[in-house]
């Protein structure tokens, strides 16, 4: 084979991503424009990077089911403190970081299942957002606000802003020694050990890595909305991992994609779009979003199984 | 001077078109409903309001489309994504019943930069480019407080049932029945929970915190969870407090039942889902060039002793007692806020 098999794991999310793109533009050729471009995906942008988040704890084969509430107790600290004290703000944030760092601990030495501890602290993060935000409100930083209305030469906000993430985690993820450890985790603790490297640190780096992510993903999306909510971003939960699998990862294994993942979050975003324009009613829509993430892994498993066969042979 | 004349000829014959129907001016316009939930009778009500009079003014010419959107999902970056479609799909106005008062700030913002018409209603937004289509909640939260201390000149303890934490809506019946309370201390909140204004969630709450509570002589509500907590006082065998119900048709049903049997007496008040038509209207309103205030304020709906059968026989059967609004009504809202 000459293409490598990182490469056939990005060529359906690309693929497909294309594909609707296109037929968005062939239904709405307003979107194909400058503002249009950024409207149709600026919101992906905050997904993106949440998704980056949930791929990095699924890299050491957990599931972060508190990604949502966490990225929505972010976005009412970037809404509150961040905004009116800067200083508490970022002791806030360092703190949720530290959380993180200590849950990615705790999940590995009491060898508790990653899925109960998170949805847990999905509580903790949920109570904590009501506290810090009882009532809708706060105001974005105008840094992010200007970060996020920023208006680049040529290329919209939204595109150059995925770009860098899409690249930045990638040489992150998988270009740098750091990033090999992550993934070593997943795909294979022992020999990570042997090799002499501290578990409890490559996880505890790669679970506060995540958190800073998922404070990030919060940051950007304070700074589109203006202001914040406890539960902004409850659907980023589940958004996050269908990205992750949308764009070529597993949920075991050590086998992810920041690039996939990124185009997996604005697939996601796209797909919504598209049925909305297709004048989908609502009560199918859940449904209709369902079929595209099965027609696409149907078709990642199509391509698998091709490439076992191409080995075996 | 052929050409001349002919500008001329249109120029007239535009001018004679145009003045012979007024309602001519928004025959071309777009209006949206963005909304983010469909999942409970009121909602429900809401859009089969919205479809009647819509559909009624698209065919009369009024407007040349009014299409309802609802997000699947009920988040507030889901209808954000939402209203940022409807911007590309080029609408002249949109109508919003929103997930978050302040969620979705940022995409109305784009809508109102690309020159789009926002009126939002029930679910408000705070962008000060939105118009904004309130009930005050907080009046109706006090008017149930007002109620009981003429049933109940003794006073009482008060249950509160409250609505879905977090939501903007919940903090302001609250708030009003807070400060009813305190204006009459002869009523006592004893114990409160969160019904969301769900029947099924009601009736759990209440059934959980009643074994603790002393007597109750009155239960204030948020509607939507009146006939739960009347379920969970029966189950609990202790005897059936004032309960103020909040409009929908079980409720109604249920009081209609006591009220037979025994002469059972409350009130019941709630906003009318057919605020979606008034709303309509006013975005039409703003769209033909009428000065409108960005602040308009809605009366709520209550129902009484008196008049609960006559309103009982127009509700729907799961549905909620309704009133659709007409331009006339719009108009009138409008002038009031001046």
């Amino acid at each position: 084979m000459k293409i490598s098999s990182g490469a056939v794991r990005l060529v359906i999310p690309a693929a497909s991503l294309a594909v609707l793109l296109a037929a968005v533009f062939y239904m709405q050729p307003r979107a194909m424009s400058y503002t249009g471009l950024n409207l149709l995906f600026n919101l992906a942008v905050p997904i993106a990077l949440a998704t980056v988040a949930q791929m990095l704890i699924m890299a050491v084969n957990d599931l972060d089911l508190s990604m949502g509430t966490f990225v929505s107790f972010c976005a009412c600290v970037t809404a509150t403190f961040l905004q009116a004290s800067p200083a508490t703000g970022i002791l806030i944030f360092l703190g949720a970081i530290a959380a993180y760092a200590a849950i990615g601990v705790i999940i590995y030495v009491r060898e508790l299942p990653a899925i109960v501890v998170t949805l847990g602290m999905s509580f903790v993060w949920g109570g904590l957002a009501v506290l810090i935000l009882p009532s809708p409100g706060g105001a974005a930083p105008g840094w992010a606000r200007w970060l996020m209305t920023s208006k680049p030469p040529f290329v919209p906000m939204a595109i150059v802003a995925s770009v860098v993430i899409a690249l930045a985690t990638h040489f992150l993820i998988m270009r740098s020694s750091f990033g090999v450890l992550i993934r070593g985790v997943g795909g294979n603790v022992r020999s990570v050990e042997r090799a002499g490297w501290s578990i409890v640190k490559v996880r505890a780096a790669a679970y506060a890595l995540a958190g800073l992510f998922a404070m990030l993903s919060g940051i950007a999306l304070v700074g589109l909305t203006t202001s914040a909510d406890a539960n902004i971003a409850l659907r980023y939960t589940l958004l996050s991992i269908a990205g992750v699998i949308l764009g070529g990862g597993e949920f075991v294994g050590g086998k992810v994609s920041p690039i996939g993942a990124v185009i997996g979050a604005l697939t996601l975003a796209l797909a919504g779009s598209f049925l909305s324009f297709m004048r989908i009613s609502p009560d199918w829509q859940i449904g209709a979003q369902g079929a595209i993430l099965i027609v696409v892994l149907a078709m990642r498993l199509f391509l698998n199984r091709l490439e076992k066969r191409e080995k075996s042979r | 001077m052929i050409i001349r004349k002919m500008l001329f000829a249109s120029v007239a014959t535009v001018c004679i078109t145009a003045s012979f129907s007024a309602m001519a001016d928004t025959a071309g316009k777009k209006i949206a409903l963005s909304n983010n939930y469909a999942g409970n009778s009121w909602r429900q009500a809401m859009l089969t309001s919205w479809d009647k009079i819509t559909k009624d003014a698209v065919a009369k010419g009024v407007v040349a489309a009014a299409d309802p959107f609802t997000t699947a999902e009920n988040q507030a970056t889901e209808q954000a994504a939402q209203i940022q479609n409807l911007i590309l799909q080029g609408y002249d106005a949109i109508v919003v019943n929103a997930a978050s008062p302040t969620a979705l700030n940022g995409a109305i913002k784009e809508a109102c930069d690309a020159g789009i018409t926002v009126v939002s209603f029930d679910g408000i937004v705070t962008e000060p480019c939105a118009w904004r289509i309130a009930v005050d909640f907080k009046a109706m939260g006090e008017s149930q407080i007002e109620y009981l201390t003429k049933k109940l000149p003794k006073g009482g303890n008060l249950l509160e049932i409250r609505g879905l934490a977090g939501v903007s809506v919940d903090d302001e019946i609250h708030a009003g029945i807070q400060a009813g309370v305190q204006k009459n201390p002869q009523f006592k909140i004893v114990g409160s929970v969160n019904g969301d204004w769900a029947q099924d969630v009601a009736q759990r709450a209440v059934a959980g915190i009643l074994p603790s509570l002393p007597e109750i002589a009155a239960v204030v509500t948020q509607g939507g969870d009146g006939y739960g907590a009347a379920q969970a006082f029966a189950a609990a065998k202790r005897p059936t407090p004032t309960i103020v119900m909040g409009n929908r048709e079980d409720e109604l049903v249920w009081w209609k039942q006591q009220k037979d049997k025994n002469s059972y007496e409350t009130m019941s008040v709630s906003i009318a889902p057919g605020v979606s038509t008034l709303a309509f209207w006013v975005a039409q309103q703003i769209l033909d060039g009428k000065e409108v205030k960005k602040d308009l304020v809605v009366p709520f709906l209550r129902i009484d002793q008196d008049n609960l059968e006559a309103n009982l026989a127009k509700t729907q059967k799961g549905g909620v007692a309704n009133v659709e609004y007409s331009l006339e009504d719009a108009q009138k809202v409008i002038s009031a806020a001046k």
